[in-house]
């Protein structure tokens, strides 16, 4: 019987809108790596906070070595051993590495000796091969870097449970391999992990047991010796798929986009599209799927000119758009729905009726070239509201205190409203309710049975198998299959999303 | 600053001690400064807003609470100290070591804030919170509870300021008197990129304009008074031109989360 020397029982967290946790059991076992397996917003960085004490849990309880904890905050884990690598690095850029180490340490006395704290950060340092000068400042290092000065806060505080939340993400290969020698040199050294990721080749390589949460709760834990990257893929996913709405049959028009071969790079420098080539057809819906961080935001970024592409062409109707501006692309009808609503989709602070007039705000008949009518400005507003029932406050509150449906609402109603001729929608009920989301899903099939051309990118698989005609998957920044809705099956894409393209490896 | 300049005022007129006038002072600042704290921090408002709004009120209080005292002097000289062997120091000797205790208390102070800052974990503390309270939160730093207290203490300061100009400066109370000196304070701190050492420089060179004025006045330039009093302003504007451009260009300067109000569990 392995020590256990973390165990979660029936962790719930509320934020508004959603159940981030609902009910979570864990355990982690001493001298193991036990992966969080999920999609984004699946709720482990909840879960881990809360074990780390930046959340508090509405219910649920925590023991540490089988005895009951109750940790407040990020000190009393760290009392208790526990010391967690956030997905977004805990540094203070303009300090050093030695001052980053030293905040927050209860043993250090108000005057700060350096020379002793860089002799640990050293000893620290060189027992695991992490080669970082206690004296550099942390913006002059490499986000690899970075994570392993975390590596070694945490090891100076002399924790013995590390949580690793999604430490992969931002690391090159080269520094993958890297982080998991240090990782297996750490549990040499009596340590016990939990590691986050999505990425299903990592854990396989890495953990000893996985536990795998969707939508907030538990689906299942499994040895890794006992499963496969297709098991995991169709936990982290979901088997079953819920209903298909009705919808009218297909009938497909003329091409309406074009991707062929296009690359491009992320905010990092790094390949993330390597070559995508694929075809959107008047009247029908491509569904994307793909586990998150493959190329999907890259993707529509560059179909809607917001990215530059770096080779390969894009063609709406046989017009090449490829690198043109977003507002030449939008002129030769793409419109787009964006993952983040409040960032992109709609300007927060602006009310309603501004946000509602962005696409048109410029021509008739709302403006006449010097002045906005506020007239035809709020009737044109009162009619979209109207039209797809979107619940708002008063049309001149700013537009953030609407509910996320009603923002999805009315992005959603604005660009369609455009007419256009090919619709990008990313994420479109990521955190929305039920209602607002079949409503959502509808006005995209009306606007299939009224000849748009519709992209959807979205990782929500349920989704996607509801109403999409066609599935592409992508993978590592390429698509490795597409087939027709009425040939996909999800354990077939599934395997697809893991990068698996041959049926007899699952 | 303000408020320190009359309440120190005040106090040191009612006690006829500079000293006990000035630690009144130093007080009122530190409770106006709550104010902000209060607004700022726990109710996560506006700091320009707030620290505006502050500022009224500081010369509507002083206003009113300092009708009678209009004109009035405080006659206590507070005279200097010379510090034996430095002030004999040719030119810079005068200057700087044969000046009253507040002046040397002042020196004690920018080297003591300076080893605060930069050589002990309550600075290192400070300095995390402004920069990246998250990451100060996640290493168990209590974020309100430094902003709280470093608010205090600078409002100390700023009362320590508006004491010093009517107790020995001036000395005596006129409605406004601090003309807007504050603000060159803000604009000093900007300067010298948030070091004390730098701080002090900058200090002797916006005073020096400062008392340049008087003496190009006293010795009855033909240059229109309204220009030469403008200078510290020019200047206060120019520096901030400046430093701005340089901060841009480094990574030093400002803290990155000047004016950004923390929550735990906001995204
Ligand atoms: N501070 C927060 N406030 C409101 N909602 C949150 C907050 N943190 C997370 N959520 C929501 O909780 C869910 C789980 O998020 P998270 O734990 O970050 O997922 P994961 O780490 O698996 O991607 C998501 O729906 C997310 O939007
Ligand atoms: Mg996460």
């Amino acid at each position: 019987m392995p020590d256990i020397v973390v165990a979660l029982k029936n962790i719930t967290k509320r934020f508004p809108g959603v159940t981030a946790n609902n009910a979570i059991n864990f355990e982690l076992h001493g001298g193991e790596i036990h992966t969080l397996l999920g999609e984004n917003g699946a709720g482990k960085t909840t879960l881990m906070n809360i074990l780390d004490g930046i959340y508090r849990p509405d219910g649920g309880e925590i023991y540490i070595d089988g005895k009951r904890a109750d940790i407040h905050n990020p000190a009393d884990a760290m009392a208790k051993g526990i010391g967690m690598i956030h997905q977004h690095f805990m540094l203070v850029d303009t300090l050093t590495v030695l001052e980053n180490v030293v905040l927050g340490l209860k043993s250090q006395k108000l005057y700060v000796n350096k020379k002793a704290v860089a002799g640990k950060i050293r000893t620290i340092s060189d027992r695991y091969s992490l080669g970082i000068d206690p004296y550099t400042r942390i913006w002059q290092l490499s986000v690899g870097e970075q994570q392993r000065v975390e590596i070694i806060k945490t090891l100076f505080k002399g924790a013995r449970i590390l949580i690793l939340d999604e430490p992969t993400a931002v690391l090159t290969p080269q520094e993958v391999r890297t982080s998991f020698d240090i990782y297996r040199q750490m549990i040499h050294e009596g340590k016990s992990i939990i590691f986050i990721s999505h990425k299903l080749n990592e854990v396989m390589e890495i953990s000893d047991r996985i536990t795998v949460l969707r939508h907030g709760e538990v689906i299942g834990t499994v040895k890794r010796a006992e499963t496969s990257k297709g098991e995991l893929a169709n936990m982290m996913v979901g088997r079953e798929i819920l209903f298909r709405l009705k919808r009218k049959p297909l009938k497909r028009k003329k091409k309406i986009l074009r991707a062929e071969n296009v690359r491009a790079l992320d905010d990092k420098g790094l390949p993330a599209l390597n070559g995508v080539t694929f075809d959107v057809y008047g009247g029908e819906i491509f569904g994307l799927a793909g586990v998150s961080g493959n190329g999907q935001k890259i993707l529509s970024q560059v179909i809607t000119g917001l990215r530059k592409v770096t080779s390969g062409n894009i063609f709406i109707e046989d017009i090449n758009v490829t690198n043109a501006s977003a507002k030449k692309i939008t002129g030769q009808g793409t419109n787009y729905v964006p993952p983040d609503r409040l960032k992109v989709g709609l300007v927060p602070n602006l009310s309603t009726m501004d946000n509602a007039i962005l696409r048109r705000y410029n021509r008739p008949p709302i403006s006449n070239n010097y002045f906005i009518n506020y007239r035809e400005a709020a009737e044109y507003t009162e009619a979209l509201i109207k039209k797809y029932d979107i619940k708002v406050p008063r049309k001149e509150a700013p537009v953030k205190l609407l509910s996320g449906g009603n923002m999805q609402k009315l992005i959603l109603a604005r660009e369609i409203s455009e007419n256009p001729k090919l619709l990008v929608v990313v994420h479109p009920t990521r955190g929305l309710d039920v209602g607002a989301t079949e409503l959502i899903r509808k006005e995209l099939l009306k606007e299939r049975d009224n000849g748009v051309a519709v992209l959807l990118i979205s990782e929500d698989l349920d989704e996607i198998f509801m109403i999409s005609d066609r599935i592409g998957v992508i993978y590592e920044g390429q698509i490795l299959g597409i087939v027709n809705i009425e040939d996909a099956e999800i354990k077939r894409i599934g395997l697809l999303m893991a990068g698996l393209k041959d049926k007899s490896t699952a | 600053m303000v408020i320190g300049a009359l309440f120190g005022f005040i106090a040191g007129n009612i006690t006829q001690s500079p000293y006990l006038g000035f630690l009144v002072g130093m007080l009122a600042g530190g409770a106006a400064s709550m104010i902000h704290a209060f607004i700022s921090i726990t109710l996560r408002g506006n700091q320009i807003v707030s620290g505006l709004a502050l500022t009224i009120f500081g010369l509507g209080i002083t206003n009113f609470f300092g009708q009678d005292w209009i004109n009035k002097k405080f006659t206590i000289p507070v005279n200097p100290v010379p510090v034996p062997g430095l002030s004999n120091i040719p030119f810079i000797g005068p200057i700087l070591f044969n000046q009253d205790f507040f002046v040397y208390f002042s020196y004690v102070l920018v080297l003591l804030m300076w080893f605060i800052l930069f050589k002990t974990k309550t600075g290192i503390h400070l300095r995390a919170v402004g920069e990246n309270a998250r990451a100060a939160d996640a290493m168990g730093v209590g974020v309100n509870a430094t902003r709280y207290f470093w608010t205090f203490f600078g409002g100390l300061l700023a009362g320590a300021g508006g004491a010093y100009l009517t107790l020995v400066y001036a000395p005596f109370w006129l409605d406004g008197i601090t003309a807007g000196r504050g603000w060159i304070a803000v604009a000093l701190v900007i300067f010298a990129m948030w070091n004390p050492l730098y701080a002090i420089i900058g200090a002797f060179i916006f005073g020096g304009i400062d008392s340049l004025q008087f003496q190009l006045q006293a010795a009855g330039t033909t240059i229109p008074s309204s220009l030469l009093n403008m200078q510290p302003y020019l200047l206060t504007l120019l520096v901030v031109i400046a430093a701005t451009i340089i901060v841009r260009t480094r990574h030093i300067g400002t803290p990155g989360e000047l004016g950004v109000p923390y929550a735990r569990e906001e995204k």
